[in-house]
């Protein structure tokens, strides 16, 4: 069913270099729609780029990336991709504005140059911070929060322009261990109840498998891209030669 | 006092100045604050200070401009000071504060070569450096008058943009948003605001009548929005007793108008102190 339809992200034969030094060699990954893809691999594996190739913030000059079906150069309808950041996660937190604020920023492109918010969005800035169960807190200044719950509103803040696919670059930097679990447990909710298309890139191989539904493990080259299932039935040995050192699995389903 | 306002012109057009400026430095001073940019300000003051300087000196030596009003050249230079320090942040990409001693120290080399030039310190200058509440002319308020109608438009029309690129700019660059163009806009603001409120605050305290007041708010508002109200509630304050002590006191309004704001600040802070306190009394409890 999934060979059926347009892939939301589609690359083929990505190569790219910074000055002389190679990053990502001939990758080839496909995001069908409904997935909630982890791309795991350690730093440096060239992961930030290929997000950064993907959202256009890196010219593709080897290669070919399509979004909907549009090849990256063309593509121009933004508001379908949402994205949250690794940075989000060093902003300035004493900055002086509320969730409800900070979440209706995410509609600064969609509503169009020189226009205000206008109320027809309420609802929309309600429900995006309503999904990341964050509507206790829609009055809080951004500062006031913890580092999970901060985590919650860039997410909602991508989410308020109803995007179709949801690209998150190491989520969960600023979230304490304890919360991790509940993060993920969000981020299912988001995939399975809402239909969101997810992206996640993560160095951390353990937390999210039980999660995802696809793979892709990355180290220059593409060392694997499948199902979670196929994935986990990996000899641990091959896993430990792509990342230069012991791998463990952690099964995060019985807790 | 209300009298006076009605009988003289010249108080008239301090007060009115005194009011837009009250509005505009706090509203863009928001901004500022949130950015990190609140030295930039000070330094286009000081650029500002070598446009007022050379304009005085050439009101002074070139007959048929002779009655040119500063103001004017000083819009100029704080304008392309402005962008040169745009220049220069991105010149010095890992220094980015490095443009601020540069332009600063500029502004006040040339500023300094053209009143040595001027044969020195004239009342007049002195008025630009600490403010005035009698030297403000009908022309300056018109033109004060068109700058705040100017900034006001402008950060109706681009207020979640700016909002955006001053909370995230990599998030704004990151959705599509003109970043560049509107930070562009943004420092042209900046430098026209400059250049309207030094007329009553004066070139070496414009920048804290941009800042001030937003350490004040930041301290007790809650959103951004509610920042940048109580920024223009405490700079109008600030204005208004700052002017009418200066007018009575017989005080430059720069100082008094500025200690107010200060007053303001210590205000709050000793607010939200008795608040927390409190607060942990409760929690306490």
């Amino acid at each position: 069913m999934e060979q059926n339809q347009t892939p939301i992200i589609k690359i083929e034969n990505l190569n790219f270099r910074y000055d002389r030094e190679r990053v990502l060699e001939d990758i080839n990954l496909s995001i069908p729609k409904g997935a909630f893809l982890g791309i795991v691999g350690p730093n440096g594996s060239g992961k930030s780029t290929l997000l950064k190739l993907m959202l256009g913030l890196l010219k593709v000059k080897q290669g070919k990336i399509e979004l909907f079906g549009t090849p990256q150069q063309k593509f121009r309808q933004w508001d379908r991709i949402g994205f949250v950041s690794q940075k989000a996660n060093s902003f300035n937190t004493g900055f002086p504005a509320t969730v409800d604020e900070v979440v209706a920023s995410g509609l600064a492109k969609k509503a169009g140059l020189f226009k205000r918010i206008s109320s027809k969005y309420r609802k929309d800035i309600q429900d995006a911070i309503e999904s990341v169960g964050m509507t206790p807190f829609a009055e809080r200044n951004i500062g006031e929060l913890s580092g999970g719950q901060q985590q919650r509103v860039f997410i909602a803040r991508a989410l308020v322009s109803k995007p179709d696919v949801l690209i998150l670059d190491e989520p969960t930097v600023g979230v304490d261990s304890k919360n991790v679990q509940n993060f993920y447990d969000m981020l299912d909710h988001l995939n399975t109840d809402l239909g969101i298309t997810l992206l996640l890139v993560t160095h951390d191989i353990g937390s999210i498998s039980s999660k995802v539904t696809h793979v892709a493990c990355l180290n220059k080259h593409l060392h694997f891209h499948g199902r979670t299932e196929e994935f986990e039935q990996l000899k641990e040995g091959e896993m430990s030669s792509f990342y230069g050192h012991d791998v463990h699995f952690l099964n995060h389903e019985h807790h | 006092m209300l009298e006076a306002i009605f009988l003289y012109e010249f108080l008239q057009n301090a007060f009115l100045t005194g009011i837009l400026i009250g509005i505009i430095a706090p509203l863009l001073g928001a901004f500022i604050v949130v950015r990190r940019l609140s030295l930039i300000a000070d330094a286009l003051s000081h650029v500002t200070l070598s446009g007022i300087a050379a304009s005085l000196y050439l009101s002074k030596t070139v007959p048929s401009l002779q009655g040119l009003n500063p103001l004017y050249l000083g819009m100029i230079f704080s304008v392309t000071g402005s962008l040169f320090i745009e220049r220069l942040r991105t010149l010095y990409k890992h220094y980015q504060e490095l443009a601020i001693p540069i332009i600063l120290s500029g502004g006040i080399g040339i500023g300094v070569i053209f009143i040595s030039l001027a044969d020195g310190f004239t009342t007049d200058l002195f008025s630009y450096l600490f403010g005035s509440v009698s030297a403000v002319s009908r022309g300056d308020l018109y033109l004060i008058a068109a700058i705040s109608i100017v900034v006001i438009t402008v950060i109706f029309l681009l207020y979640k943009e700016l909002f955006l690129l001053s909370f995230d700019e990599d998030h704004a660059k990151a959705s599509g948003i003109p970043a560049k163009v509107i930070h562009f806009i943004f420092m042209v603001m900046v430098a026209l605001v400059i250049a309207a409120s030094m007329r009553i605050v004066g070139i070496l305290l414009v920048s804290s009548l941009m800042t001030l007041p937003v350490a004040a708010s930041i301290r007790i508002a809650r959103g951004f929005k509610q920042t940048i109200g109580y920024s223009v509630l405490f700079g109008e304050i600030s204005v208004i007793v700052g002017l009418v002590s200066a007018f009575y006191l017989d005080l430059a309004p720069g100082g008094t108008i500025v200690v107010t704001a200060i007053l303001i600040l210590l205000i709050t802070i000793a607010m939200k102190k008795v608040k927390s306190s409190r607060h942990t009394e409760k929690a306490e409890v």
